[in-house]
């Protein structure tokens, strides 16, 4: 199999095992991991174009998944200390008990 | 994402970065492999066992583990991982093709490309980290307490 395909294949494995984690669990915390991990599956996709596209010289790929790491990093410190913040209102951090906002 | 404890989880999704890491580096991409290890690894992992931690405030209930709504979830994955599969298929890249040399990668060009083509989404990544961490850090700041005649259900 052509090493591209295989990179997407894995890529596209990892994105849904990260969305079945954020559909199917209940802690919040996981539901953040499963996030990270569909993130790391676009990131993968980006690094195996670079790889095994046609302009490999242009760093475009590999500039793309630097900003993308960033993106990520900020992202994973807001939404934990969200969850910290939503644990110490309402001292659980179970997405299917946190109700107060359903209509 | 399947085991029952949160902490078995964290430590799984490290070795899973870890792994992506390896990935990155077989692929060539020395720079974010190593910015991936750094980052996920050392910084991403130990934030969510903090998390855990954290958010475990003794209570002897049993952890929160899956949804009522977890079969039709696990469902709605497979189906994108099946669409994703055909289309990867399907687009005629699976086909053996003349596979590319390993391109150089020197850091010299990644930290010049930095510095010149894309120095203005450089500054606004940091721009935006730094407010960031600063959103993060009031997020996670402790309340400040209230009156005790506004608090309900404590003693005086």
């Amino acid at each position: 199999m052509n090493p591209l395909a295989a990179c997407l294949l894995v890529s596209a494995l990892l994105f849904a095992v990260g969305l079945a984690g954020a559909l199917t669990r209940r802690s919040a915390i996981l539901v953040l991991a499963g996030i990270e991990l569909m993130l790391n599956a676009a990131n993968l996709n980006f690094i195996a174009f670079w790889r095994f596209g046609t302009h490999p010289e242009a760093l475009t790929g590999i500039l793309f998944v630097i900003f993308a790491i960033a993106v990520a990093a900020a992202e994973a410190a807001v939404g934990l200390a969200l969850i910290l913040a939503i644990y110490r209102h309402a001292r659980t951090s179970d997405v299917s008990e946190i109700t107060e906002m359903k209509g | 994402m399947t085991l029952r404890r949160l902490v078995h989880c964290a430590l799984a999704l490290t070795v899973a970065f870890a792994g992506l890491a390896t990935l990155y580096l077989n692929l060539g991409a020395e720079f974010a492999g190593l910015a991936q290890l750094l980052v996920y690894v050392g910084a991403i992992a130990i934030l969510i066992v903090f998390a855990i931690l954290l958010t475990r405030g003794g209570d002897d209930k049993a952890e929160p583990s899956f949804s009522p709504g977890g079969p039709a979830g696990v469902i709605l994955a497979a189906a994108v991982f099946a669409v994703l599969a055909w289309a990867v298929a399907a687009s005629g890249i699976a086909h053996p093709a003349a596979i590319p040399a390993a391109p150089p990668e020197p850091i010299r060009a990644i930290g010049l490309a930095l510095m010149q083509r894309y120095v203005l989404p450089l500054e606004v990544i940091a721009l935006m980290l730094t407010a960031a961490m600063i959103g993060a850090v009031i997020l996670a700041l402790r309340e400040k307490r209230p009156q005790p005649e506004q608090t309900h259900g404590s003693a005086p």
